[in-house]
Order: C-alpha cells, then structure tokens, then sequence
C-alpha cells in the first residue's frame, strides 16, 4: 500500500529567543492532503513553529525538511549546514504559502493585482495569464466583484480571502495558516473558514494555528496539543478533545470552553 | 534702486551657481542617500555603526564647520581640488547624513509584515524592495526629503564664504558696489523665497495625492 | 603629507575655543527662550485667530524658514541698522536672527503640539465646567508642552549649532575661536580636530540629557 507523501518532515526542533528557549524539541510528519491543526495556550511555541517552516524566523537546531528539502540550511560539505541565502530561501518560499493574522494584504495594489505578484515575478507567468489565475482564485474565494478594490475597501474578512487567494494561487505544496481569524470580528470568521474547508475538501495539505475549536474538529484531520515548546499530544480531534490521561490538555481544553461560551 | 535693477544680471549668474550646487548636491546625496539608508536597515550587521556613525557624524556638527575644514584641509593632504568641488563635496556629505535618516524613517515605518508577506510568495530581496517596500515607502520618504532639498539651498549660502560667487556672494559684492544693502538683501531673500516656497508648494501637494492609499 | 601633528597650538590658544563655546551655548539659551516666546504667542494667535492674522503668521514662518539663515544674520546686521541709521554690536544682532529664526520654528512646533491635545482632554475641561481661557491654561498648555518636549530638544541643538553662523560677523564663538587659531597657526587639522568633537559631544550631550528630562516629563 503506497505511503502518503511526506510533505513536511520536523525532527528535534529548536528555538530560542535570547534566553527564552521558545521550541523545545518538537517532531512533527505532515502527509499530503493532512490538515494538521495546532493548538496550544499562548507561549507555547505553536507560531514560532509555524514561521520556522518558511524560515521567517531562523531555527537553531534540529531540521525542517519540506518535500525532501532541508528549509534553513544547506551543506556545506564536511558535515557543516550553513545558512541559506535569500535567493534559495525565495525559491523554497514560493512553494509554501502562508496567511496572517493581520493580513499583510500590500495596501498599494488591488485585490488582483496583490495575487497576481507572486504569479507574474516568481512563477515567471505573463500578464494575461496571470490576471485569469487571480480572478479565478479570487472568484473562488467569493470576491469576483472586488478585483480593483484596494485593501483599505475591504472589510477584514474580504481582506483575508485575498489573503487566501494570494497564497494558493502559488500552487504551495503545504499552506500554514497563523491565527488568520483571530483578529477578525466574530460575524467575519465564518466566511473565512469556510473558504478553507472548501481548499482542505479539494486536498490542500495545511498547517493551521488556531483557537477556533469547531473548526479544528470539523476540518482537521490531525490535532496537536503543545504546550511548553512540545508537541504535548496529537491524534484524530475525536482522541484529542477527549482528552484523556492529558492533565494540561484538559485544563487548556477547558479554558477555551469556558471563554467561548 | 536703479542700481539693484542694473545689477540684475550678475545677481542672476549668481542665481545660477547656487542652482548648480544645489542641484549636484541634491542628487549625490540622493543616491548615496538610498544607497546607505536600505543598507542600514536591510543590510548585513557590519554594516550598521559605519553608517551610523557616518551619519551621526555629519548630523552632529555645524555644516560651516565642515565646509571650513574641507576646504582648508584637503590641499594638505595634496587633494587639490577647485573651491567648487570641495564644497559640493563637503555639501554632498553634509546632506548625504541627512538623507540617510529620511530614507530610514521611510523604510522602518512599514510594518514588519509587508517585508515577511513579500517573502512568503517567494520574492527575492531586489524584488521585495521594487515591488513591495519602494512603493510603500515614497509616500512616507517624499515630503521629508523636500524639506532636506530645501535646507541644501539654503545651506549652499555658506560657500559664498569659501569664494564662490552663488546667489549671496553676488548680493554682498552688488552691495558693495552701491552701498544699499537693505533693498538688495530683500530682493535676495525674495529670490531664495521664490525657490524655496515652490519646493515646499510642491511637496504639500505630493502629500495629498498619495492619501489614497488608507492605512 | 609634510605635515607635522602639533596641538601645543591649540592648546595655547584653547581658551578661545572654550570661551567660544560657552558664548555658543548662551547664544542658543537666549534664543530659544525668546523664540518660544514668540512662537508660543503666534502659535495662539494663530489657532484662536482670524483669517487676517493667520495669514500674517503664516507669511512669517514661510518667509524666515525659506531663506538662508546667513542672509537673515546679514539683512539684520548690516542692512535694517542702514535704513534706520541706528548701530548695534554683533552680537546682539547674533540674538535678535537667531531668535526670530528660532520663533518662526517654534510657531510650527507648538502649533501642531496644540491641535495634537487630545479632544478628549478639552472636552473634560468643558465638562467640569473651566472657562476657555482656564482650559488653555490649566488642560492644553501643560499637555502641549509635553507632547512637543522631543522637538523642543531638536530644535534647541540645532540651534545651537546654527550659531556658528555667528562667527561670519565676529561674534567670538566656538567657529570663530577655531577660525581665529586657523588663520593665526594655520593648524587646520588639530583646530578642526579639538573643534569637531566639541560640537559632538556638546551636541549629543545635550541631547541626552533632554531625552532623560522628556522620559520624566513626556507624553506619547
């Protein structure tokens, strides 16, 4: 029986900010098609996990491999990993995508011409081409009337399935998603996520931080529980949100009941 | 009066020279301006004291006194150049600090995020910078550095102290032809108005025409 | 290079240097106080006022920071002593420039300080029931005055360092000090040498010990 595809391999990962050691040893497979969810009380290391993966942020030890492809380092020879230049790590880049929290939408170009960027400086796509991928993403995402609007006309859902769209329409072998409806009014957050269950449906393979619990049982295949720079727990979200023989996953679990009712 | 009027013409040659010294300043200072200012901000470790201290440096004395020591000093270490090169150097240098902290202000005014969204869709850092940061960053560099445009006009009035014959050399050797000094420092200082006023005019309307971009 | 570093010249003749930059420093005390006096009265003028006297305010911060400060220091020394047939010393004529150069910045600075008091604060005042006058008094000026405390440290050293200028008409300041040991020794590199680094330190001395004064003081 053919294993599934290997997407993201992490083994022994760490990080430390100053004396702050923010990831402690975490290992992580993530198989094609997955939607792994990661939840964790705030401190726990689930963003600085996520930003490693398309090296926003530089790790320490350990290693991040993406399709086979060490992220943060390469060898140079003698059993040496040096750091990798900008211009590889663009390269790597392009086939992860990401989406914020806060959007990082580029406030000067449209809401086109924002997923048409990548397209036409990375993937090397000519003008036409690319203008027909964006609106087709942005169609997809429910914005086919806002192709001209600039960020600043969106409201902060629009804003954030353009977000969406900028990042699929890359084509990335994985998509990390960093909190993206946290920062959105509550009457928002549901047109959000349903455009993601729509791309996990159509086989996305995802790396999703959340506090969103309804999404990470309806849509996740995958829960993990940090805490502490660890990968505390994991299994299906049925196993998980159980919760048992986990102490702190329990008293985090029901933390987040207590707020969200 | 009938004097100012005649002396018209070499209060203009004079116009002239200042014109050129600014306009020269102004573009050294520019490129070297940009040049420094993305390499302080985006650039290696090692780059940032020597810029730094480059630009706290030259920020940090009067301009007369470089000027002064430009042009007394560099014939000692066998530069000869002429008066004008020596100050559109020293000029050049004194600006180029200063332009420095506008392009930095600039730059360190747009969020970290725009920088880290550009590299998620894989755009290297000469393209981040094109597509992404410069644009962004016009609008916030523009106005600060007109009134920079601005000081170097005025500034270039200190090397009718070193000889060369600008705008206020021309006024004070008029001056000292017809013994009128007030109508002929007015006149002056209307010209320098003229110049000045207009960059500044245009700076204010550069401002509102990039307001669209809602922050 | 055949030159030979001897900064026994300077040393002798240091006094002038010193001496030099304590007229500096009185030179740019006087002035910004005489400029915020100025600045402060047009900056009011100017908000409470009407359309005639904003537009005479503003003709003067316009004219005074569109012109060359040299120029204003010579119209002012040479030139209003020829019409009115009066003389006075260098360096009251130092002043009376650098101040009026010092004013029109300041009406800019406490302008915008004033229409940057949050509404919320005035509103307050209306609330428990202070007149127009008390309100300026006791709400909007004490709170302008620390939100402009940053650019009043700027302002005053870059003063300080446009009174170099002063040495152009002989006042015996800092540049007039290094200028004098120069044309007297021709020791240009020490002069400019000890000279440089007194402006620096002084400059950015200066600077620090505001930014201490504004982190007690300010608000953001």
């Amino acid at each position: 029986m053919p294993v599934l595809e290997l997407v993201v391999q992490i083994r022994g990962l760490k990080k430390s900010f100053g004396a702050n050691r923010v990831l402690d040893g975490v290992d992580l497979d993530v198989h094609k098609g997955e939607v792994v969810v990661v939840i964790g009380p705030s401190g726990s290391g689930k963003t600085t996990l996520l930003r490693c993966i398309n090296l926003l942020e530089t790790y320490d030890e350990g290693s991040i491999r993406v399709d086979g492809v060490e992220v943060g380092f390469r060898d140079g020879g003698g059993g040496v990993r040096k750091h990798r230049h900008d211009r590889e790590l663009a390269r790597i880049r392009a086939d992860i995508g990401m989406v914020f929290q806060l959007f990082n939408l580029f406030p000067h170009l449209t809401a086109r011409e924002n997923v048409m960027l990548g397209l036409r400086k990375v993937r090397g796509r000519s003008a036409t081409e690319a203008k027909q991928i964006a609106e087709q993403w942005l169609a997809r995402v429910g914005l086919g009337d806002k192709f001209e609007s600039l960020p600043g006309q969106l409201s902060g859902g629009q804003q954030q399935r353009v977000g969406i769209a900028r990042a699929v329409a890359m084509g990335p072998k994985v998509l990390l998603l960093d909190e993206i409806t946290s920062a959105l009014d509550p009457e928002l957050v549901g047109e959000v996520l349903n455009v993601v269950q729509e791309l996990a449906r159509d086989g996305m393979t995802m790396i999703v931080v959340t506090h969103e619990m309804t999404f990470a049982r309806d849509v996740g295949t995958r829960i993990v529980f940090m805490d502490g720079g660890r990968i505390q727990a994991q299994g299906t979200p049925r196993e998980v949100l159980a919760a048992t023989g986990h102490d702190r996953l329990k008293a985090f679990l029901a933390r987040i009941e207590m707020k969200h009712h | 009066m009938l004097f100012a009027l005649q002396s018209l013409p070499f209060l203009w040659h004079g116009l002239f020279i200042t014109l050129q010294v600014s306009a020269l300043v102004v573009v050294f200072s520019l490129v070297g301006g940009i040049l420094l200012g993305v390499g302080i901000v985006y650039g290696p470790r090692w780059l940032y004291w020597p810029i730094r201290i480059y630009s706290d440096f030259f920020r940090g004395i009067p301009l007369l006194v470089l000027i002064f020591f430009i042009y007394y000093a560099l014939p000692l270490f066998s530069i000869n150049l002429t008066s004008f090169v020596s100050v559109v150097v020293a000029l050049s240098a004194f600006e180029t600090a200063h332009i420095i902290e506008v392009v930095r202000g600039a730059l360190q005014s747009i969020p970290r995020g725009q920088n880290e969204a550009a590299k998620t869709i894989g755009l290297r850092f000469s393209q981040r910078l094109i597509y992404v940061i410069a644009p962004q960053a016009v609008r916030r560099f523009l106005p600060p550095w007109i009134n920079a445009v601005v000081d170097t006009v005025k500034g270039s009035a200190l090397v009718s102290l070193v000889g060369i014959v600008d705008l206020m050399l021309a006024i004070q050797q008029v001056i000292g032809r017809t013994y009128i000094p007030m109508p002929l420092y007015v006149l002056g200082a209307l010209m320098y108005f003229v110049i000045n006023y207009s960059l500044s005019s245009a700076s204010r309307r550069l401002e509102a025409r990039f307001a669209y971009i809602r922050e | 290079m055949r030159y030979h570093l001897d900064f026994g010249f300077i040393w002798k003749h240091f006094d002038r240097l010193a001496w030099g930059l304590v007229l500096s420093l009185e030179l740019a005390v006087i002035s910004i106080f005489i400029g915020i006096a100025i600045g402060l009265s047009l900056a009011l003028a100017y908000t409470g006022g009407g359309r005639a006297i904003r537009s005479a305010v503003a003709g003067y911060v316009e004219f005074i920071r569109n012109v060359p400060l040299l120029l204003l220091v010579y119209l002012i020394f040479y030139g209003v002593p020829s019409i009115e047939g009066f003389a006075y010393d260098a360096t009251t004529s130092f002043v009376i420039t650098l101040s009026v150069y010092a004013g029109a910045t300041m009406v800019e600075v406490f302008r915008a300080g004033l229409a940057a008091v949050p509404r919320g604060l005035i509103d307050a005042g209306k609330a428990i029931g202070l007149t127009g006058w008390q309100r300026l008094i006791w709400v909007r000026l004490p709170t302008m005055f620390r939100i402009v405390l940053p650019s009043l440290s700027n302002a005053f050293v870059s003063l300080f360092k446009d009174t170099s200028l002063a040495s152009v008409i002989a006042v015996p300041e800092l540049t007039y000090g290094a200028q004098w040991i120069n044309t007297n020794t021709f020791r240009i590199i020490e002069v400019w040498a000890v000279t440089a680094p007194m402006y620096l330190v002084t400059g950015y001395g200066l600077l620090f010990l505001l930014q201490r004064l504004e982190r007690r003081f300010a608000v953001h």
